[in-house]
């Protein structure tokens, strides 16, 4: 079993430490892995993206080819159909539906909108409303994460909350609470 | 001991490996895909506490150079840098291979490919030829770590330094790599052959000689390197080196020849071997077609050699597994087609940042001299180049501005201005501005200080607080040198002081200090962190 993950977003916006998450879950259900990060120049404000693999056998490329990825989880709607020609026959898209706006040209809201909701089986929440509601506004990623649980069958919920524990650990009691909150709340949101 | 799994970055993976294989010091200036291995090591319990030497260099040279002093001193010292960090220390690097080693040297050069953060693609291998010393190519993480080990070794069996090329996506791409056991540092053994290291003509041309003579020994130890090999099919054989062998494994075609290739240099042993067997030969590379060219060498015009060269793959650009896909013919399904609502999304400089105040500034005041030349330099300034600032007119190599702003000025124009980081300064400004001091230059140099190596992720920079005093000593006039605080606020007193300096005849240095955003956020949340 493999599946592929295209993580995208806007610099500064978390989709490392999701990679963090999966990878850790990953490594501890004994899963092959690969993760091709963005570093460097394009931190700043600009598009970032990572490909993830998750594999029960061995995995050849850090990149996944066109046409391969079973996910598109974004942090940001316009991003999540930036890698449009990667996603697969059967892929889904998962992605936060509130835009960041940072340049002067972003296309009109209505009808990215409707270019993302003709796609099947997509999934767009506004995971910044659900952070602040639940009061963990620094874990909207975590929420988005929750979202993608309900669709990935190589790693269970419960491993993805053990590696929200270990990766968060380090931060407090209190950002481990509020992380898990947030994963919980993205994973209840879809039934 | 650390044995078992850990998740690895590439860079992560060559800074255990070499840890682990004794390492006594690392030697780098930051720049990306490079600067994940020496922050490794910096961040290493272990390697703190072994006394492992690990400050950021002022630069690639410095860093080759000090990288030589302790191998002369008969430890193993590990020098990494990104691609065109290798123009930087040519001169070193080059010699080192005259002069040899006593403890280990291993050069890691990252290559970008692709240019995700860098002004070219130019291909690290070549310089390992040009230097005639053994270049190893990992495929991925495991090897990495493994080769360092194995580098080091050779290194110092051959008294040669070793060249290890790796590129972005092996570089940051993270997987699970099997650690093994660390060996201890080597004692300190200082060299007693001073005719290898005095190169001068008579001992230099011996040593070349031997260099020379090394040569038979390099190839046959690629042909039977454990890294290097052969799966032996039929029809078309195909090359993979380095990274290239993933991508061509993601979907090798059942049956083919496959020739691995992560050592040279090129093993011709195994080139003809797989040319014997093969209807022609497919070379897949990242980079330039630095295997390619050899491949053709060895097999003559007649053998049919495909690759970059030939359009079968892209002469420009990063590999993927699609393009390799079709380099090998091997057809996937529907592609979706790209999205109609969508837009580029190009980095810019941070909110509240001060190179935004610096270029505010520069921008008014230009306003008023159609004339004026703005000759930038590297680092997160260069972002200026696009809207809203378009601030500058050039960026070409790390200390270029001051020297451009300078030949521009002794042609005729005015304002000559440069714009410069205070890393970047450093680096190779310097030297810059005394040519420009020395020949009392019409020229306003900018050096916006944000205290940090901002671009790489804010490493510590080599002169923070020490630049009035450089720039003095360099013989900078008292009177046309100036540190303003980038903010807003002091516009009117930044304006004033830039429009003055541009009607000054001589060297003006104004210093806009003021930190970085980023290291000054992450400083903030050190602080609370360590209240809770």
């Amino acid at each position: 079993m493999k599946t592929d993950i295209k993580l995208a977003g806007v610099g500064g916006q978390g989709i490392l430490s999701i990679a963090t998450v999966i990878g850790e879950a990953a490594t501890a259900a004994g899963l092959s892995l690969k993760q091709a990060e963005v570093h460097g120049m394009s931190q700043r404000g600009g598009d970032v993206q990572s490909d993830l693999r998750l594999s029960t056998g061995p995995i050849s490329s850090d990149l996944i080819p066109l046409g391969g990825a079973d996910m598109i989880l974004s942090m940001e709607p316009m991003e999540a159909l930036r890698y449009l020609p990667y996603l697969g026959p059967e892929g889904i898209v998962v992605t936060s539906s509130k835009p960041f706006v940072n340049i002067p040209d972003y296309p009109d809201e209505a009808a990215l909108m409707e270019e993302l909701d003709a796609l099947p089986g997509l999934m767009r929440m506004d995971i910044n409303e659900v952070a602040l509601r639940i009061q963990a506004p620094r874990s909207a990623n975590m929420v988005l994460l929750g979202m993608a649980a309900r669709n990935l069958t190589i790693l269970s919920p419960e491993e993805l909350r053990k590696a929200i524990r270990s990766v968060f650990g380090r931060k407090g009691e209190k950002v481990v609470e509020d992380n898990l909150k947030a994963f919980d709340a993205g994973y209840e949101s879809i039934q | 001991m650390m044995l078992g799994k850990k998740l690895l970055l590439g860079d992560e993976a060559i800074a255990l490996g070499a840890l682990h294989a004794g390492l006594s010091g690392v030697y780098a200036y930051p720049g990306t895909p490079s600067t994940e291995i020496t922050e490794f090591i910096q961040n290493d319990p272990v390697a703190r506490e072994s006394g492992v030497r690990s400050r950021w260099c002022t630069n690639e040279k410095t860093a080759m150079e000090a990288a030589l002093g302790m191998s002369y001193a008969g430890k193993r010292a590990l020098v990494c840098m990104k691609h065109v960090g290798m123009n930087v220390c040519a001169d070193a690097f080059v010699n080192s291979a005259i002069t040899g080693v006593k403890g280990g040297i291993v050069v890691v050069a990252a290559d970008d490919p692709s240019m995700h953060s860098s002004q070219n693609e130019q291909d690290s291998r070549f310089y390992g030829k040009f230097a005639m010393v053994p270049i190893l190519e990992p495929s991925d993480q495991q090897e990495c770590y493994d080769m360092m080990a194995y580098a080091f070794d050779l290194s110092e069996k051959l008294r040669l330094p070793v060249l290890l090329r790796i590129v972005t996506r092996l570089a940051h791409s993270r997987a699970s790599v099997t650690i093994g056991e660390a060996r201890p540092q080597n004692s300190l053994a200082p060299d007693v052959e001073r005719g290898r290291w005095v190169l001068l003509p008579g001992n230099a041309k011996r040593q070349y000689a031997s260099l020379v003579g090394l040569q038979p020994t390099l190839l046959e130890l690629a042909g039977k390197s454990p890294f290097n090999k052969l799966e032996k099919g039929k029809g078309l054989g195909v090359i993979a080196c380095g990274i290239a062998c993933n991508y061509v494994q993601e979907s090798l075609p059942e049956g083919i020849s496959l020739l691995k290739i992560s050592q040279y240099p090129l093993p011709a042993s195994l080139v003809r071997e797989l040319a014997g067997i093969s209807d022609g030969i497919l070379v897949v590379e990242d980079g330039q077609p630095f295997a390619e060219e050899g491949v053709k060498a060895l097999l003559g015009a007649d053998y049919p050699v495909y690759g970059r060269l030939t359009g079968r793959l892209p002469r420009t650009g990063e590999l993927n597994p699609d393009n390799v896909a079709e380099a090998l013919g091997v057809s996937r399904g529907e592609i979706r087609l790209p999205a109609k609502n969508l837009s580029p999304r190009p980095p810019q400089l941070c909110k509240g940042c001060g190179h935004r105040d610096v270029y505010t500034a520069l921008n008014q005041v230009l306003a008023d001299y159609p004339d004026a030349r703005v000759f930038g330099d590297i680092g997160c300034y260069t972002l200026g180049a696009l809207p809203p600032y378009r601030a500058i007119d050039s960026c070409v190599d790390m200390g270029a501005s001051i020297t451009m702003a300078k030949g521009a000025a002794d042609a005729g124009v005015h304002p000559a201005v440069a714009v410069i980081g205070d890393s970047t300064f450093t680096h190779s400004g310097m030297t810059s501005l005394l040519d420009a001091v020395n020949d009392r230059s019409a020229i306003t140099v900018i050096l916006s200080d944000n205290l940090t190596t901002a671009m790489t992720g804010g490493q510590d920079s080599a002169g923070t607080h020490k630049f009035e005093a450089i720039c003095l000593a360099l013989g900078v006039e008292r009177e046309h040198l100036h540190v303003v605080v980038p903010l807003p606020a002091n516009m009117e007193e930044i304006t004033r002081i830039i429009r003055e300096e541009i009607e000054y005849k001589g060297v003006s240095v104004i210093i806009p200090q003021r930190e970085c955003m980023q290291t000054l956020a992450r400083k903030q949340r050190q602080k609370k962190a360590e209240k809770q």
